[in-house]
């Protein structure tokens, strides 16, 4: 294919490096520096999609972020993205990309057809029709809406692109490089100021790259080079190409997006795809120009319309015609300057103004030039399906109501414009109330809130001299207040064409007995006839205008859109536009990638992963992991083919049996320190500590201020003043916050000190009937027999040349001890009980079978502390003082804490010995009563009994303590699952507790 | 995401504090005999106000120290930040 559309001696790109792609399976050549749009234009391609809801033809309408048509599913180095802008996407070698909304091609697209239903489409159309029967939604809408609507399809695949997050600060950030970004940033960068300059697209200097500008004696972009070319060599300066400031949040935070690889054809190996820098900025520059706004007309759609500003883009940056049979559609100066540029290259425009007799040295330009120009004409129509052919043109009256005489016109593209729109999003999004200039006939950013200030075009400031002049002076005057420099710079002179006012004139009326569409919002489909049916059907808010005709709504959020629905709006309502107010602008300005949000926090990655100082022992010995919070537990050691069930089994048999040990290190710690330690902890905890003995510990329940169980935990007095609190895994951090914050914000008067030791000491418990008999050997010096080391007692002990903490607790219910080392001793230690517990049969047990142990004790753990018990519902009010006052106290004596019928704690056994109970199941009095059936408990945990070989279960039940002896049902519908069980005792093994005191 | 200035660590992303609620409310003294009023004002009645708004918040991933936050609820702006023990005039 050549490439008919591409002129010579002008454009940007590189035409020494041609690039093959395909479109739509059809193989393409552009050149380097293209984007997927201007190399399809140079190849004459126009038609590139369907549109969203009448599946109309589309073309190209813009040149850039604003595109509302130009929307592809693109394919890079065997990955999907959906839904990207040929208008932005950099041409690569073998790039491919597929039209998307259209089936089976975007020539011949079966959805077409609601084109001719277009009558019955109209704006809520979704909502009336897709209502009623219900029973059709899911069978027949549903599955219809989304096939004829959305616009690219998502990969289904793990995306193996990598994304990485910045964080930055700076003094002055600058978003966009055109010349008021580019005069801020040179001034500030000369002061001092640490300067962060954000560009959009792949090339900086933004309106200078097409504008007939002179600067300082060179041309505009000549001029733009050589500040960007000074602005990268200050070490003062980050100059960011390709990427998006999408997000003005508070506190002067800026999210921005930068593309770092999506103009590669892959990704270098260690880049990531894209960046996301959250940026702090004392102060921010908003330079992000202004967008065309089109004039509407009907059939404005066709391909071959497009913004005046795009055709002079295409031409000046890319060195492609959009048309060799050009109209304009202008009712402003903007409109000539694209048709200038077209007689330039040889091409005869044909230029309309709605206004009666505009003068300006532009016009002047153009009249100079031989460019055909009439005046007061406007579009009626453009003729053509796939594409412009003609256009059908009209004189009109001065109050732009009355068309003359039709005449048709041969063109092959429509280029229009309708004067320019400021990009005040980010303004907008700051907080910044903004207002209406009547001059302009937009929207300007008015106060600030944060510290933003908007220059250049997006400020509505369409002179470059005014722009210099005040962007230079706010680039000085923001940096001096951080930088306290004060380099004065020469503002330089400027050469540019004065304009004349534009016309506020932005809709061609219907001529008579025609029925055109004339579209206002391209994207969706939306046009002049649907906001009509909105009002007219009572919607006034233009929020809820802008729902229920989706005008603004899509991936390009209405940018060439928004004004002339409001326009319309304010003249059927009889309003002036600022009356009718805009819609909300909210972050991103443009569609962010996902991957880009999240970032490197995906699959492990989410969460840090903890690991205890012996994880490679159990690594190396077949433990199966799992997440117990951020940390990895061995959940059981597998021997052979053994499953979960049998291998728990086994494990939990062997502690009761002989000796187990248990990696305990995940458990919270915190090391308590003062002459009032005492006196906190008898604050916090339910029960008396004041009277604790050095070396003891106690086991201790603590509550939240509303009386439910926040946590529970042994605390050991390890001499006068010092105390080692243990918390739960889960409830560790929120612990250590809850003591600071009753030492330092309730009771300051409190001599104490708190800090977390969870990682300085690796843990393990050693439990079963001959853990004694292993703790004398590990430890031969110290005499740990009953007498000398009881029951909570505690000691510290020398394990072969380390210091050990040893706490005589037990979680499994059995005889057993708690060894700490220092965190770089754990392996040490480990590997010391195992060897000298072989003579035991000592066997390592994961949490599957501490779960086991605990729960046949009638242990109470965190499905049993679950943030709605108190203690009496753990059978736990035995460790509530009455005598002192403690946290959470007084909620206690809440009615229906008191009440006689109150949930509390009770082991369930199966009638048959042989079910296991689900977790979650409830327990009913009646298994066949009616739905709903009346709730009285639910099964906090289950277990196999290792003791008498059956399952056993805890549950919070209603009145639980004279349930002992019923028979109830236990139901989960999620297994499908109906056991009838008997309610018993909670301490279902060695209920008097005789064996962890033996 | 806000910026807060921690009275002992100076400004810091917001990322690195956890939020405590209202920075008003007095903890009834231990051992003294207190209403279900005061009691529920205590532990649940809160103002939600719209506006200036004394709040706590820990730097969890600082210094560890609760703060007060002067704060308007509405627009996010910061007027003031103090110690846990500095008294707000």
């Amino acid at each position: 294919m050549t490439q008919a559309f591409r002129i010579e001696n002008e454009g940007l790109i590189n035409r020494d490096k041609k690039l093959s792609f395909k479109f739509n399976g059809k193989t393409y050549f552009g050149y380097e520096g293209d984007t997927l749009a201007s190399a399809l234009l140079a190849n004459g391609v126009h038609l590139v999609g369907r549109s969203f809801k009448y599946h109309r033809p589309r073309g190209f309408f813009g040149a850039g972020v604003d595109e509302p048509y130009a929307v592809v599913q693109l394919y890079r180095n065997g990955e999907t993205e959906p839904n990207i802008k040929a208008t932005e996407q950099e041409l690569f070698e073998g790039l491919e990309a597929k039209s998307v909304n259209c089936w089976p091609s975007v020539n011949f697209d079966i959805g077409a057809i609601n084109n001719f239903l277009k009558i019955f489409l109209p704006a809520g159309f979704y909502y009336k029709t897709f209502m009623w029967p219900k029973s059709f939604w899911y069978r027949i809408y549903e599955p219809f809406i989304r096939k004829a609507a959305g616009l690219g399809v998502a990969s289904t695949k793990h995306d193996n692109e990598r994304y990485e997050h910045k964080y930055e600060y700076c003094d002055l950030l600058i978003a966009g490089s055109g010349p008021s970004g580019l005069a801020g940033a040179y001034a500030a960068a000369k002061n001092g100021a640490k300067v962060i300059l954000a560009e959009d697209k792949p090339r900086f200097g933004g309106s200078l790259l097409t504008s007939d500008v002179n600067i300082g004696n060179q041309s505009g972009k000549d001029w733009a080079d050589s500040i960007v070319a000074e602005l990268k060599t200050m070490p003062n300066v980050v100059v960011k190409n390709r990427s998006q400031i999408f997000g003005y949040y508070d506190h002067n935070m800026l999210v921005m997006s930068e593309k770092v690889s999506d103009h590669l054809p892959s990704t270098k190996k260690y880049h990531p795809n894209k960046r996301l820098w959250y940026i702090r900025a004392k102060e921010v520059l908003i330079s992000s120009g202004s967008i065309e706004r089109p004039i509407v007309f009907g059939n404005n759609d066709t391909p071959g319309v497009m913004l005046s500003s795009a055709a002079k883009e295409y031409l000046k940056v890319y060195g492609v015609l959009v048309g060799r049979k050009p109209l304009v559609f202008t009712n402003n100066d903007s409109g000539y300057e694209t048709a200038i540029e077209f007689k330039k290259h040889g091409v005869d425009p044909v230029v309309l103004d709605s206004r009666k007799n505009p003068e300006s040295e532009i016009i002047d330009e153009a009249k100079n030039l031989g460019i055909n120009i009439k005046n007061s004409y406007v579009v009626v129509a453009a003729q053509g399906y796939k594409k412009v052919k003609s256009a059908d043109i009209a004189s009109i009256s001065e109050d732009k109501k009355q068309l003359g005489k039709i005449e048709n016109i041969q063109c092959d593209c429509i280029c229009v414009s309708g004067f320019w729109t400021p990009t005040i999003h980010l303004a907008s999004q700051s907080g910044n109330k903004t207002k209406f200039k009547e001059e302009i006939d937009a929207f300007v950013p008015g106060q600030s809130k944060q510290n933003e200030i908007t220059l250049g075009a997006a400020n509505g400031v369409f002179s470059l001299e005014e722009t210099l002049k005040t962007s230079f002076t706010a680039g000085s005057k923001l940096s001096k207040k951080i930088t306290e420099n004060d380099n004065e710079i020469a503002i330089p002179n400027v050469v540019e064409k004065k304009s004349s006012q534009h016309d506020k004139f932005w809709c061609v009326p219907l001529p008579k007995g025609k029925n055109y569409k004339r579209f206002l919002d391209f994207q969706n489909d939306v046009a002049v006839s649907d906001v009509e049916i909105a009002l007219r059907e009572g919607y006034r808010s233009i929020e809820h205008v802008k729902r229920y005709t989706t005008l603004g709504m899509a991936t390009d959020q209405g940018k060439t859109s928004n004004l002339n629905g409001l326009q319309l709006v304010s003249e059927i309502e009889n309003k002036v536009v600022p009356a009718v107010g805009h819609t909300t602008f909210r972050p991103p300005y443009t569609p962010i990638s996902i991957g880009a949000i999240v970032g490197r926090e995906v699959g492990k990655h989410s969460k840090p992963t903890r690991k205890s100082p012996m994880h490679s022992w159990h690594e190396k010995n077949n433990a199966v992991f799992v997440d117990a919070g951020v940390w990895l537990r061995p959940r059981y050691y597998k021997r052979g083919n053994e499953n979960l069930f049998e291998g728990s089994k086994r494990e939990a048999k062997n502690v009761r049996t002989n000796v187990g040990v248990c990696d305990v290190t995940t458990l919270g710690k915190i090391d308590i320190k003062g002459p009032d330690a005492a006196e906190l902890l008898n604050r916090v905890y339910t029960n008396a500590w004041l009277k604790l003995p050095v070396s003891k510990a106690r086991y201790g329940v603590m509550l939240r201020e509303d009386g439910i169980v926040m946590d529970d935990g042994t605390t050991t007095r390890i001499s006068e003043n010092h105390y080692h609190m243990t918390t739960t895994t889960a409830q560790a951090a929120n612990v250590l916050s809850h003591l600071e914050y009753y030492l330092q914000l309730v009771w300051p008067e409190l001599n104490v000190n708190v800090v977390s030791t969870t990682e300085q000491w690796a843990g393990a418990a050693i439990a079963g009937p001959k853990s004694r008999d292993l703790l004398q050997k590990l430890f031969p010096n110290s005499d740990v027999s009953n007498e000398g080391l009881p029951f909570m007692g505690y000691m510290e002990g020398d394990l072969f040349g380390v210091k050990a903490r040893i706490f005589r607790i037990s979680f499994s219910g059995e005889l057993a001890y708690e060894v700490n080392v220092e965190s770089d001793y754990g392996n040490f230690m480990w590997e010391k009980i195992m060897e000298v517990g072989e003579e035991f049969k000592i066997q390592p047990y994961g949490t599957e079978a501490l779960s086991t142990l605990r729960i046949e004790m009638g242990h109470v753990a965190g499905s049993e502390l679950d943030g709605r018990t108190i203690p009496y519902d753990n059978a736990l009010e035995g460790l509530v003082s009455k005598k002192k006052d403690f946290i959470g106290k007084r909620s206690l004596q809440r009615s229906a804490f008191t009440a006689e019928d109150r949930q509390r704690i009770v082991g369930v056994v199966p009638l048959d010995k042989q079910t296991s109970i689900p977790e979650g199941s409830h327990l009913v009095k009646d298994d066949k009563a009616s739905l709903p059936n009346p709730k009285l408990g639910h099964i906090s945990a289950s277990c196999w009994s290792v003791e008498y070989d059956n399952p056993f279960s805890l549950a919070i039940l209603k009145d639980g303590k004279n349930m002992i002896g019923q028979k109830l049902f236990a139901m989960s519908p999620l297994k499908n699952k109906v056991i009838p069980v008997e309610i018993v005792s909670s301490h279902y093994v060695d209920p008097k507790g005789e064996r962890v005191r033996s | 995401m806000l910026y807060i200035n921690c009275p002992h660590c100076g400004m810091r992303s917001q990322n690195e504090f956890s939020y405590g609620g209202d920075a008003s409310v007095k903890r009834p003294e231990l051992n003294k005999e207190v209403s279900d009023q005061e009691w529920d004002n205590f532990v649940y009645n809160r103002k939600s106000l719209r506006g200036k708004h004394l709040e706590l918040w820990q730097h969890i991933s600082g210094c560890r120290q609760w703060i007060k936050v002067e704060r308007d609820t509405a627009t996010h702006e910061i007027f003031r930040t103090f110690k846990a023990d500095e008294e707000v005039a």
